[in-house]
């Protein structure tokens, strides 16, 4: 359990998806103006993330290693069958979303379908392989992840709410100073990379 | 039905509408300083100005032609599926590509492999099949493909270059500026010549973000209209 806690933790935050890798850039800058849309579509990755995660090491170590049900190595389709289980999660969420709050929808956009290309997510997965994560820590590694980004981007949707009533340069204002700040909430998290978690849970 | 076809406006033309199809991503439609996206890739790549203009050149190939087929399939492909079939013609492209750059430029593949295969997962293709090929005609949606491919290189190419200049004194990998014997002239004797020192900082991620971020300020001060009000 100790350990699934400190898989949780690195992944939340000292190797958060946003601010340490930069990923999801694009819909973590465009969909942060607000708290309320920020955290609508940070709920949203937390869900795909920790689905896709799961289902993603299932068909990576059952259907396309060596040792899976066919028995020969698959892993060459790798990056086709992510995508395509990262995109049909992605169109399910879009469904149940229209149907149940079609306001969240409206004010996601085209930031909702964009999800499925959001980097963070192929990214998520990806790192699952190469860290050779076991069920339940992929899992944990899912959850994790999807929650430093929801953070990250509550953080800075935050800031930027508050940013309003400063006193920025009219050319820098909104994307250009969106930018700025992400450059300096990654320095600041590059400052957690030290944190040692291996007696942690013990 | 000769009705119909005279209705239709000819296949492949170049008027005033498709001229501002490829010059308005260069401008006031730019995808990373305006439309915000494709910023991933963005960062990443802008570390030296060749992995930049191959970038740019890959990125451009595939927005054009995936818009093109997107857009030629577009009556037939079922909305429910839509974004797995966008994402199944640009995976094929982005696989053409590769093995087409590993063929050409095994280096420069060697040093991009990871970002050329995450071009499918950049939102420049996908959000262009979305919001322009899914509705607009194969021509149109491939002059919209290339315009957005340049306009993301030209930012690529303005990031690359301050980056590598002030991170590693070079431009396109030949040194510029700093304290080195390899100059005709050599800079290490001259205290006006060999003041400038690395800052790696600009190698860093969070400087591409700073980069950007002032790109995104003068191209604003510069074109008045874009400037954010709310």
């Amino acid at each position: 359990m100790g350990e699934l806690a400190n898989i949780f933790i690195k992944s939340a935050f000292i190797e958060n998806l946003a601010l340490s890798y930069f990923l999801g850039m694009c819909s973590f800058l465009a969909v942060s103006k607000s708290v309320k849309t920020a955290f609508g579509l940070g709920i949203a990755v937390i869900f795909v993330q920790s689905i896709t995660i799961p289902v993603n090491w299932f068909i990576n170590y059952v259907i396309l290693s060596e040792n899976g049900i066919f028995g020969i190595d698959l892993t060459f389709l790798r990056f086709i069958l992510f995508i395509s289980t990262i995109a049909a999660m992605v169109q399910l969420v879009e469904m149940v979303v229209e149907k149940y709050s079609p306001s969240l929808y409206n004010s996601l956009g085209i930031f909702l379908p964009l999800i499925t290309v959001n980097c963070a997510i192929l990214g998520g997965s990806l790192f699952m392989v190469s860290k050779e994560y076991n069920f339940s820590q992929s899992l944990s590694f899912g959850i994790g992840g999807g929650f430093g980004w929801f953070v990250a981007i509550v953080a800075i949707a935050a800031i930027r709410e508050k940013m309003r009533y400063s006193n920025v340069p009219a050319p820098l204002r909104g994307l250009g100073m969106a930018f700025i700040l992400t450059g300096m909430m990654g320095m600041a998290f590059m400052s957690l990379m030290g944190i040692d978690l291996t007696s942690f849970g013990k | 039905m000769a009705e119909i076809l005279e209705k239709k406006a000819p296949a492949i033309e170049f008027g005033k509408e498709e001229r501002k199809l490829l010059t308005d991503p260069l401008n006031s439609n730019n995808p990373i300083t305006v439309q915000i996206l494709g910023v991933c890739s963005a960062l990443a790549v802008t570390t030296l100005m060749n992995k930049a203009l191959v970038m740019a050149i890959a990125v451009t190939v595939v927005t054009a032609m995936s818009n093109a087929v997107t857009s030629m399939l577009r009556n037939s492909i079922p909305k429910q599926v839509r974004m797995i079939v966008q994402l199944i013609i640009a995976a094929t492209l982005v696989t053409i590509v590769e093995l087409i750059l590993k063929a050409v430029n095994y280096p420069i593949y060697k040093e991009l492999s990871v970002f050329i295969g995450l071009i499918i997962t950049n939102c420049i293709v996908m959000g262009r099949l979305e919001a322009y090929a899914m509705a607009n005609r194969p021509w149109r949606s491939f002059l919209d493909g290339i315009g957005n491919g340049l306009g993301y290189g030209i930012i690529l190419i303005i990031v690359a270059f301050f980056r590598e200049l002030l991170g590693k004194g070079s431009v396109f990998g030949f040194l510029v500026i700093g304290n080195t014997s390899d100059y005709l002239i050599n800079t290490t004797s001259s205290p006006w010549l060999s003041w400038y020192a690395n800052n790696n900082l600009m190698v860093l991620f969070p400087s591409a973000m700073f980069v950007i971020g002032i790109v995104i300020w003068a191209h604003r001060a510069w074109n008045k209209s874009l400037v954010d009000i709310s």
